[in-house]
């Protein structure tokens, strides 16, 4: 089971046009797949695509050239019943539990949103569905009939989750969905993605900037900069032994809750800044300000290639 | 080290609709000159609202410092400064940083004259004299093409660079404190490397004193000396960083350090976490407001606030556990003690 792919993206390309000759190229050439049950995780900086690969696997912006692959089928494709279905099996869950809920609708009618769409359950089922929800994300029966605003950061995005578990996805994308909480709740928040997946055997592509909370949650984990995908492995691998240049210096920043290793552990540097993803150069994008950088660098990009078994990078070093 | 600055009983309210929502109950600290202290906590645990209250930046109403309250900077009391002393001071003896730099600089402004105006107020400069300073700020931060870049306005730098600039505009009249309010949360992790070895680089070089607040123990370890924990308004623990994380002796203190994932926690293992949420501040708990989440929670606990109790000459806990009536408990596995 754990090796039938229900995502498969190839080649994907989304690009952003900002003005007659100046093209953003959000996620230029990016491969990946997820397997059935599994959690990949997607780290990098702000502003490396990994938000917007994110909403073009679910369809939410329209590849500009690639493949998205669910259960073998093109999403783009998709049309009438089979779109919807599509919709229905594919969730979100947002960065930010403020914005993400409808201010002017009660917790119940959010939650039941997904429901009604699909017609799934009316009436006396419909309301029992959004008690079992609640107490499925560790609310109350109570909480139905309130409104977002009397509701603690935490507690919004367990309601983020409800509704996104509301119409029984397989596979949910998690955009960011711990970044806005406190260290405290965060643990809970994660507590209850990980209980879920193994009781419900969802699917995740987990996005997130947090490094050490990615590696916790993610049987693999992809490292984006600037549009591409620069390394892919098993979570494990990744963090011991990271091959890219860009990994390397993306995990020895970590802050490190530990004083006397934190005082006297070596950090990769990275000089300068995240060059703009407007017109970038041919070659590796991480080349001006990689220090193994050779002529071949800044010439030709780099493709994605399996160095060992499920140990993926794209670097002209390997 | 020279005492600077001590906070003596602080209690700040804000009166709403609802009622007095107690803010800051009663807390007490010290800064010496040239160290860092931490002050860690979640949100709404009054961390910032202690940090903001030093430089008076409360806003009254519906803030209110209470009588009791002192802030002495060199034995004098900032609470009973008058308009034109603060002014001074602002800036020029205490400066701060905030969390989002992409909103605490002035967009219609360039970059020099945002650093210059506080080298014109506070150092008598002329205007040619101060953007040549400025110059030399931009270029002690680390900003490239300082020349050029004290022309353009906060919209052409990214986040990493307009916290520098941030940094810049806080130390250019060269302050005995700089406050500074979570100055990474809003920056990636690279970044967030660079900016704290800028802080502790120019700490060495200009002997600042610093005030770091932030609810992230990680980015505190290598850069403060010493840490106070807060919750509900109130310091619970504090000690310096080797106390704090090798002997850490309130349970919340245990709590945070153990909701952070370290990179050797076992994949998907459940995540040690805080059960409930902090108590509403409307209405604060007679006794420990952390009774309600702790696990170790006795029945005194909810009757009566903890006494401070001294663990060493630094270190100071308000816990009952360290009663000497109280059951012996050792802190969660994997908490305490070298790793």
């Amino acid at each position: 089971m754990m090796n039938e792919n229900l995502i498969e993206v190839k080649n994907l390309k989304k690009y952003f046009k900002i003005s007659k000759h100046d093209i953003l190229k959000a996620v230029d050439n990016v491969s990946f797949n997820i397997r059935k049950g599994e959690t990949l995780g997607l780290v990098g900086e702000s502003g490396c695509g990994k938000t917007t690969c994110g909403r073009t696997v679910l369809g939410l912006y329209e590849a500009t050239d690639g493949e998205i692959l669910f259960k073998g089928k093109d999403i783009s494709k998709l049309r009438g019943n089979e779109k919807k279905e599509f919709t229905k099996n594919a969730q979100i869950i947002f960065q930010d539990p403020y914005a993400s809920l409808d201010a002017r609708m009660t917790v119940g009618d959010i939650i039941a949103e997904g429901i009604d769409i699909h017609n799934l359950h009316t009436g006396k089922e419909r309301t029992e569905k959004i008690y079992e929800l609640l107490s499925l994300v560790g609310l109350n029966k109570e909480h139905a009939s309130r409104f977002p605003h009397e509701f603690s950061g935490g507690q919004r995005q367990r309601i983020g989750i409800a509704r996104a578990l509301a119409v029984e996805p397989e596979f949910i994308v998690c955009d960011e969905p711990i970044s806005a909480l406190d260290v405290s709740i965060q643990a809970q928040v994660v507590n209850l993605l990980i209980n879920l997946q193994r009781n419900l055997g969802l699917t995740y592509l987990f996005i997130a900037h947090d490094l050490s909370m990615v590696k916790h949650i993610s049987d693999r984990v992809g490292v984006m900069y600037l549009g591409n995908l620069v390394e892919l492995a098993s979570s494990g691998v990744l963090y011991d032994k990271p091959l890219h240049p860009y990994t390397q210096a993306l995990l020895s920043a970590i802050p490190i809750p530990d004083p006397d290793v934190s005082r006297t552990r070596k950090r990769i540097m990275l000089e300068g800044e995240v060059p703009s993803p407007i017109n970038p150069k041919p070659g590796c994008r991480f080349a001006p300000r990689c220090k193994y950088a050779k002529p071949i660098c800044k010439e030709v990009d780099p493709v994605l290639k399996e160095v060992e078994k499920d140990h993926f990078v794209s670097c002209h070093l390997y | 080290m020279g005492k600077l600055l001590e906070v003596k009983d602080l209690r700040v309210s804000f009166h709403t609709y609802a009622g007095e929502v107690k803010a800051v109950r009663g807390v007490s600290f010290e800064l010496n000159e040239g160290e860092t202290l931490a002050i860690v906590g979640e949100s709404g645990c009054g961390k910032s609202i202690t940090s903001k209250s030093i430089l008076r930046l409360i806003p009254s109403p519906p803030g209110d410092i209470k009588k009791e309250s002192q802030i002495l900077y060199k034995d004098k009391d900032i609470l009973k400064m008058n308009e034109k002393e603060l002014r001074m001071l602002r800036g020029g003896e205490i400066s701060m940083i905030f969390q989002d730099p992409m909103t605490s600089l002035n967009p219609t402004m360039k970059i020099g004259k945002q650093i210059a105006e506080n080298l014109i107020v506070h150092r008598g400069m002329n205007k040619k004299e101060a953007i040549k300073e400025a110059v030399k700020m931009l270029q002690m931060v680390g900003i490239p093409n300082a020349q050029e870049r004290v022309n353009q306005y906060p919209h052409q730098f990214s986040g990493g660079m307009r916290q520098r600039v941030m940094i810049a505009i806080a130390l250019a009249c060269n302050p005995k404190i700089l406050i500074a309010d979570e100055p990474t949360t809003a920056l990636d992790v690279t970044i967030q490397a660079q900016i704290m070895d800028l802080m502790k680089e120019l700490q060495n070089n200009l002997g600042t004193a610093i005030i770091l607040i932030t609810h992230d123990l990680g980015v505190v370890a290598s850069i403060a000396h010493r840490i106070q924990v807060m919750y509900a308004g109130m310091v619970v623990e504090r000690g310096t960083t080797d106390e704090i994380f090798y002997n850490p002796k309130h349970p919340y203190t245990w709590a945070l350090l153990k909701s952070v994932p370290r990179l050797e926690t076992k994949h998907k293992d459940t995540l040690y976490s805080i059960k409930g949420t902090p108590p509403d501040l409307l209405k604060p708990p007679v006794g420990c407001p952390f009774a309600s989440r702790c696990e170790y929670c006795m029945e005194i606990c909810k009757e009566q606030m903890p006494k401070p109790t001294k663990i060493s000459d630094t270190q100071e806990v308000s816990c009952f556990l360290l009663h000497p009536n109280a059951p012996k408990v050792e802190p969660p596995q994997g908490i305490g003690g070298k790793l």
